[in-house]
């Protein structure tokens, strides 16, 4: 089985990265591997989605429809077919 | 440039700091993609539900982007309430702002300013502030 090949929605403060494309793709049968892949031909954008290998707090990556908070985060499994959005949280506060 | 919004949209974001008080309040406004201008108000639920926090539901978030690829629009503001301090961006508010196209309005609930109001734009890029002009528009669109 061949690793599926992934279309990846990139919010508008990551597209210096990519650039300015809006959607790009990327392999990989997991989301580990998708971001690999993202970095490798769009180098310093991995850093941006993870910090000390694990997915930043205040990025939401999905899958189709769902948080991959609960599809197991960077463990979460994709198929040919599958889409990806990264958005930034939209949070802040008073401090 | 300045923030270009009618005065119903100021007032009933107003209203809304005072009735989630004493959580903050958040939400956006949308334009049509490119205009620049805010006319459709859609508050959102604070998920964080805290007096020093606001943070768009994840779901929320996603439902929000895909409807604006539907309508064709666009974030024109984005918008919260400090409860207890001023209407100006903090540390936080400047560490999220992840939208560099977006106005990003403030408003306070605190206490020293009542009953006068205070509703502030920001543009946030690239951790820099800059405030900018509120211009109100006649009632309506």
């Amino acid at each position: 089985m061949s690793t599926p090949i992934i279309e990846v929605r990139i919010p508008t403060i990551l597209r210096p990265y990519t650039n300015n494309e809006k959607i790009v793709s990327a392999d990989g049968a997991s989301l580990s591997e998708i971001i690999t892949s993202l970095d490798k031909n769009y180098p310093g954008l991995g850093e941006r989605l993870l910090e000390n290998g694990e997915l930043r707090r205040f990025i939401n990556i999905y899958i189709n429809d769902e948080d991959v908070r609960f599809m197991g985060s960077l463990a979460a499994t994709l198929k040919t077919g599958d889409s990806v959005t990264i958005l930034p949280a939209v949070a802040g506060g008073c401090m | 440039m300045p923030l270009q919004i009618s005065q119903e949209i100021v007032n009933t974001i107003l209203e809304q700091s005072r009735v989630e008080y004493p959580d903050e309040c958040c939400g956006v406004i949308l334009g049509k993609a490119g205009s620049d201008l805010p006319t459709r108000l859609k508050p959102m639920i604070n998920a964080a539900h805290s007096p020093t926090f606001y943070e768009f539901d994840s779901k929320d978030l996603l439902a929000l982007y895909r409807e604006l690829d539907d309508n064709d629009e666009e974030i024109v503001v984005i918008y919260h309430s400090h409860t207890e301090t001023p209407a100006y961006p903090s540390r936080t508010d400047i560490a999220y702002a992840s939208e560099p196209g977006a106005h990003y309005v403030l408003v306070s609930t605190r206490k020293e300013i009542a009953p006068e109001n205070e509703f502030r734009s920001y543009r946030i890029v690239g951790g820099e502030v800059t405030e900018e002009e509120v211009v109100i528009t006649s009632i309506g669109k």
